[in-house]
């Protein structure tokens, strides 16, 4: 059975209607990215997932039903996100905002361990551990964003938009560090509008178009589907 | 602080211990017994400045009817030791009980306007705030609950046992009037205030009041539960704030919705702005300095009678405008606050490179 089932989930904002019912589930140790141009529903559909704005679905998690759930509760279950946008507490040092991101875990050891982890993944945080998350730069608070998420031992990690408003160079280096994230066992709900590297790297993938899932399947044969060449990879 | 100024702690401790338990008998020695009741003044706007930082300063939540429950708190003293209800509790029954009864209402805003942040929150809370005061000025009938714009008089003094705040007592040949004795008891509740502000901020609830601050989204998808830490956040301040009311009533022995206004509120801010938002000494210091500074003022038609031979601009005139211009000028000067704490000097020190951080948010070349 899969970690993640989303069953009709639907979103709407007011009388429109972002997200029309759509199904899809994430394995255990996957790579799962959901794809498709701005404005398709993506993000609306990891904040339906995590209770973040008004939805109607059947979402279970780990076989447990979450729908319906306050955000904070799923993510005592395990779920984690890296926001759209990255979120980083501006204000904070990079140092608190990796202690926030453990905020619900009592086990001093095992965050400490994690956070020597985070920093080993992204030795520039460590340099910058007492500096505040707002003078970094935008890839570094990608980066810490992602530390921050990582630091509550999540058993799902759902990233909104990694790749948005960085620098190529860096864009490249954040996939990277996705891609060692997932080889180490991690599951991940992929969230992109650049569908060419979000393809690249995830083994799955759902390709969204105006709040419904049109077209589902194995990463590698999508990327040679003609269709979706054609829609998002500009051929 | 400058090295030489730096002193061991327990001696700083110490120095600081006896500066405070002298401090009525040298500023009324010096300054006249008027200034004690000042000092007294600059305790309760302490209390109220820390309460307040807690809503606007910690929590990030902007309150601009802060001075409600102030008055909550001050009309329940009144009502329950007063001729008003012929009710004469104890004060350490009532202090309580206002501070509980503000904390209720503190949830009672922050329920409805959960969902309000900034400009939008502001203008609610600015309005809880008049309607609080409306309803004191309003209240006196069908059922006469607050006397209206008259205001609750005769309200009892505190009572440690046999020892009343009023009149003169003498205790080891010195002389103590009321407001000594209420610095005392103001002295031990504020620092009783500052400790818990202190705990606070570096407790779980004080980094998920920081998290919701900077971002409330995230906040959440970090497993905080937004909406109780927001209504404890508003809870807190205001049971600060009604146990500061319980306070002004006992001392004045005499309220009106009067005191209770717009103004009120927004001073309580500044104090909190002016001395640097979150930062206690900061916020302590922004306390003293707005209470003590129109205070100081007053003795503008002294000067002029001495400068000019008479006076020339009513002082009270004068009091306000040079009050407004210590405050813009300590803005532009200071605009992090007096003391700001250590976070806000860094973002505003971080100001300069703004530009050159944009560049590289844009481009993010340098791997």
């Amino acid at each position: 059975m899969s970690l993640l089932e989303v069953r009709g989930l639907k979103v709407s904002y007011g009388g429109i209607h972002a997200v029309r019912g759509i199904d899809f589930e994430v394995a255990e140790g996957e790579l799962v990215c959901l794809i498709g141009a701005n404005g398709a529903g993506k993000s609306s559909s990891l904040k339906g997932i995590l209770g973040m704005v008004h939805a109607s679905s059947t979402i279970h998690f780990d076989g447990a039903r979450i729908s319906g759930l306050p955000t904070h509760t799923i993510a005592g279950l395990g779920i984690s996100l890296v926001p759209e946008g990255r979120g980083v507490f501006a204000r904070l040092t990079v140092g608190e905002n990796l202690d926030m991101g453990a905020f619900l875990r009592k086990d001093h050891p095992g965050i400490r361990a994690d956070l020597d982890k985070v920093y080993s993944l992204f030795p520039r945080l460590a340099e910058r551990r007492t500096q505040l998350a707002g003078t970094l730069s935008g890839g570094e608070q990608q980066m810490l964003a992602i530390g921050r998420a990582l630091m509550s031992r999540p058993r799902l990690l759902l990233l909104d938009e990694p790749s948005m408003g960085l620098a190529p160079l860096m864009v490249r280096k954040i996939y990277e560090t996705i891609a060692s994230i997932a080889q180490e066992g991690a599951t991940i709900l992929l969230v992109e509008q650049n569908a060419n590297l979000a393809l690249k790297i995830s083994q799955r993938a759902y390709v969204m178009e105006s709040g419904m899932v049109t077209l589902s399947g194995a990463s590698p044969d999508l990327i040679k589907d003609s269709q979706v060449r054609a829609a998002y990879l500009g051929e | 602080m400058p090295k030489w100024l730096r002193l061991p702690p327990p001696v700083a401790f110490l120095l600081l211990a006896i500066t405070l338990i002298l401090l009525p008998f040298l500023t009324g020695a010096t300054l006249g017994n008027s200034w004690v009741r000042v000092l007294d003044f600059v305790l309760l706007y302490v209390m109220l400045a820390l309460g307040l930082n807690i809503v606007v300063g910690y929590a990030g939540l902007l309150d601009l009817g802060y001075v409600a429950f102030y008055a909550i708190g001050a009309y329940l003293y009144a009502w329950l030791a007063s001729p008003h209800f012929g009710l004469h509790l104890p004060f350490w029954a009532i202090l309580p009980l206002g501070a509980l009864l503000a904390g209720f209402f503190g949830v009672l805003l922050g329920a409805p306007t959960l969902r309000l942040r900034g400009d939008y929150l502001a203008i609610v809370t600015l309005g809880f705030g008049e309607i609080i005061r409306i309803f004191m000025n309003n209240l006196n009938a069908p059922f006469n609950l607050t006397n209206g714009p008259q205001g609750i008089n005769l309200i009892d003094p505190v009572a440690l046992g046999p020892l009343i705040f009023k009149g003169n007592h003498h205790l080891f040949g010195f002389k103590l009037t009321a407001p000594y004795l209420y610095y005392y008891l103001f002295l031990a509740f504020t620092l009783a205030t500052i400790v818990i502000a202190m705990r606070l901020q570096n407790s779980r609830i004080g980094r998920a009041w920081a998290a919701l601050r900077e971002d409330e989204v995230a906040a959440a998808a970090m497993g905080v539960n937004t909406r109780n830490v927001k209504l404890l956040a508003f809870a807190m301040g205001a049971t600060f704030g009604g146990l500061a009311g319980g306070l002004f009533a006992s001392f004045q022995g005499f309220i009106s919705p009067e005191s209770f206004n717009l103004w009120e509120s927004i001073l309580i801010l500044c104090m909190i702005v002016l001395g640097g938002m979150g930062h206690i000494p900061g916020v302590i210091l922004g306390a003293v300095m707005l209470t003590v500074l129109p205070e100081a003022l007053r003795y503008l038609g002294d000067w002029q009678r001495a400068a000019l031979g008479h006076v020339v601009v009513d002082p009270n005139d004068l009091r306000m405008l040079i009050f407004g211009l210590a405050l813009v000028l300590m803005m532009i000067y200071r605009p992090a606050g007096l003391i700001p704490s250590r976070q806000r000097r860094r973002e505003f020190a971080a100001e300069d490179g703004v530009a050159e951080q944009e560049q590289a948010d844009l481009y993010d070349a340098k791997v």
